[in-house]
């Protein structure tokens, strides 16, 4: 259980987050959602007590991480990928860990086994590809083999069969009934991992929710129509009080009233459909739509019509 | 690389100690795997122990080999002693990267929070670090002072004149060279701490060590006498001669010495009081 209130931290003028509350529930995957830049690491680093916040109070099983007695056995982090020394190997890397909060060496090559790690445990780290440095940082949060867990973008650099096995990783560990808090970008990613996100955008929050509600309060959601007079249709739409666009090869698109509803309309006016077709908005859609007011770094796209 | 396709962890055996805390035992321990696993170490050592016993060795059969036909002033401030511990004098910028990478490189590669997410209390972490730290460099520094006297005084042939343990002045000058290394080690560790960066950290410290005698080189005097006998580098003079000629501008070896160590505190406190506060 991670709960975070009014958590706020800035660095110097810049807010980096911004009366932030949270819950995070053991037993599933809580996916941490928002453009790059919107506070996601930071959030994370306060959790883990190595950022203090400026405001607010965030605490892990209902302690601060610095009262934890035992730290790496209650809660494990991956927080950055290749944050080793690149002269130590992985085993040692570990090593150091598991001797500070008194795990044994065993443990250690555990850890490397069920990251897949063990045959290149004696090398040095600074060799490793981002892939294995995240599967080093995965064996480090599991050290302790600890109920909540903290991933920074767990799957950047990883390889198709690399970003199933963290996901199938994360889904099983909060079967086992652990609290797993799980960031990224990429909401196409969180769709297929997590059961509850928390999205957030310059610092603030913007939704804390499942992923299905998520999806379905999208506006994105939207029914397409093509029909044998489209204009005296529109009209007709319009008044009902939906928003309606008409596209250039003549299907409308309409949002706020459902495909049953324009069915029945439709057959009111005598009109013919030729298609009445509901979209669902991807997530990816619900997220973008979410966060479009808040990303911090907009990029332009050249040539192409706004 | 092969994936494999255990999805939970195997869960750990042993169970947590009784204790309800982690221990200053468990994070020496650490500290201790942390610093002999980086080949850094080894190698600053290494040198530390080549250059000590080495040049020692180059400086006094150098000066067996002219003994005859030096001048008589040369021979009248000749110290035997300070001669055959000339290679620990520049084993002092060495020990001081070690102590500098120490902790930078902890921040330069990001092991930091995994260090601090491992154990929180940070003033235990700095004391553990520099408790391991400080044994280390201790026992090497000392063995290095006595076998870089030990072999200069034995090149050191009839009628060249040398001395021996026997004598209580050269025996705090071998004791003193090793401790006036750990400490100055010590000393770049707490400077590494405030600054964070390994480039800035080895600069400050040599900058400390070398650059501030040339700068005080230009002040006028007696401003310039005071403030040498103040100098780290002017202390560990003291501390390996074995000739005190008592003067005004000079801290005796064992004053000298307390006065490097309030140094190297100074430095580790505020080190360790920027390392709470400051975000990791």
């Amino acid at each position: 259980m991670i709960e975070a209130k009014a958590l706020t931290k800035r660095y110097g003028e810049k807010v980096a987050v911004s009366d932030l509350s949270f819950e995070v529930r053991p037993g599933i995957v809580t996916g941490f959602l928002g453009p790059n830049g919107s506070g996601k690491s930071t959030t994370m680093r306060m959790v883990m007590g190595l950022d203090m916040p400026n405001g607010g109070d965030v605490t892990v099983n209902g302690q601060h991480y610095r009262d934890l007695g035992w730290p790496l056995r209650e809660v494990g982090a991956l927080l950055e990928a290749k944050a080793i020394h690149p002269g130590r190997s992985a085993r040692n890397h570990l090593l150091m860990l598991a001797q500070a909060n008194h795990l044994p060496a065993s443990r250690v090559e555990e850890c490397l086994d069920m990251v897949g790690l063990s045959s290149v445990a004696g090398q040095r780290a600074g060799k490793f590809s981002l892939g294995m440095g995240q599967r080093l940082g995965i064996a480090a949060a599991m050290l302790g083999d600890p109920g909540v867990l903290l991933f920074d973008e767990p799957v950047n650099g990883l390889d198709p069969d690399g970003i199933r096995w963290v996901r199938n990783l994360l889904k099983g560990l909060a079967r086992e009934g652990r609290t797993v808090f799980v960031s990224s970008h990429l909401m196409s990613e969180m769709a297929l991992t997590a059961e509850e996100v928390i999205v957030i955008g310059r610092g603030k929050l913007i939704a804390q929710t499942s992923v299905e509600d998520l999806t379905a309060q999208s506006s994105a959601r939207y029914v397409r129509v093509r029909s044998a007079e489209p204009a005296r249709l529109r009209e007709a739409i319009d008044r009902a009080g939906a928003t309606t666009n008409l596209d250039d090869d003549g299907s409308l698109t309409v949002r706020g009233l459902p495909a049953a509803e324009i069915g029945q309309l439709a057959l009111t006016l005598g009109v013919a459909l030729h298609e009445l077709a509901p979209q669902s908005a991807s997530l990816e859609e619900a997220f973008m739509e979410l966060t479009e007011q808040s990303v911090e770094y907009h990029g332009e796209t050249t040539g192409a019509p706004a | 690389m092969t994936v494999t396709t255990m999805d939970t962890a195997p869960p750990v055996v042993a169970p947590a100690p009784v204790a309800a805390h982690y221990s200053m035992m468990d994070l020496l321990r650490s500290e201790w795997t942390k610093l002999r696993t980086v080949r850094s170490t080894m190698w600053t050592l290494g040198l530390i122990i080549i250059l000590g016993v080495g040049l020692s060795a180059i400086a006094t059969a150098e000066t067996t080999a002219h003994w005859a036909t030096m001048d008589p002033g040369s021979k009248i401030g000749f110290d035997p002693t300070q001669t055959s511990l000339i290679g620990v004098a520049f084993g002092q910028l060495v020990i001081g990267i070690l102590g500098v990478l120490a902790i930078s490189a902890e921040y330069g590669t990001g092991t930091i929070r995994a260090t601090l997410s491992a154990a929180p209390a940070r003033w235990k972490v700095l004391a553990a670090k520099a408790g391991v730290f400080g044994a280390v460099a201790l026992v090497v520094s000392e063995v290095v002072a006595f076998v870089a006297y030990f072999l200069g005084q034995a090149l050191l042939k009839a009628p060249t004149p040398h001395t021996s343990l026997g004598s209580p002045q050269a025996l705090r000058a071998v004791v003193g060279a090793g401790l006036y290394l750990t400490v100055l080690g010590l000393f770049a560790l707490g400077i590494a701490t405030m600054i964070r960066h390994t480039a800035g950290g080895i600069s400050a410290f040599v900058g400390v060590l070398l650059i501030f005698p040339l700068i005080n080189g230009a002040l006028p005097q007696p401003l310039q006498q005071t403030i040498r006998e103040y100098l780290p580098a002017h202390i560990g003079d003291q501390i390996t001669a074995y000739h005190q000629f008592p003067s005004p501008h000079a801290f005796t070896p064992w004053v000298g010495f307390a006065i490097l160590c309030g140094y190297a505190l100074a430095a580790l406190v505020i080190g360790g009081v920027l390392l709470t506060r400051r975000d990791a």
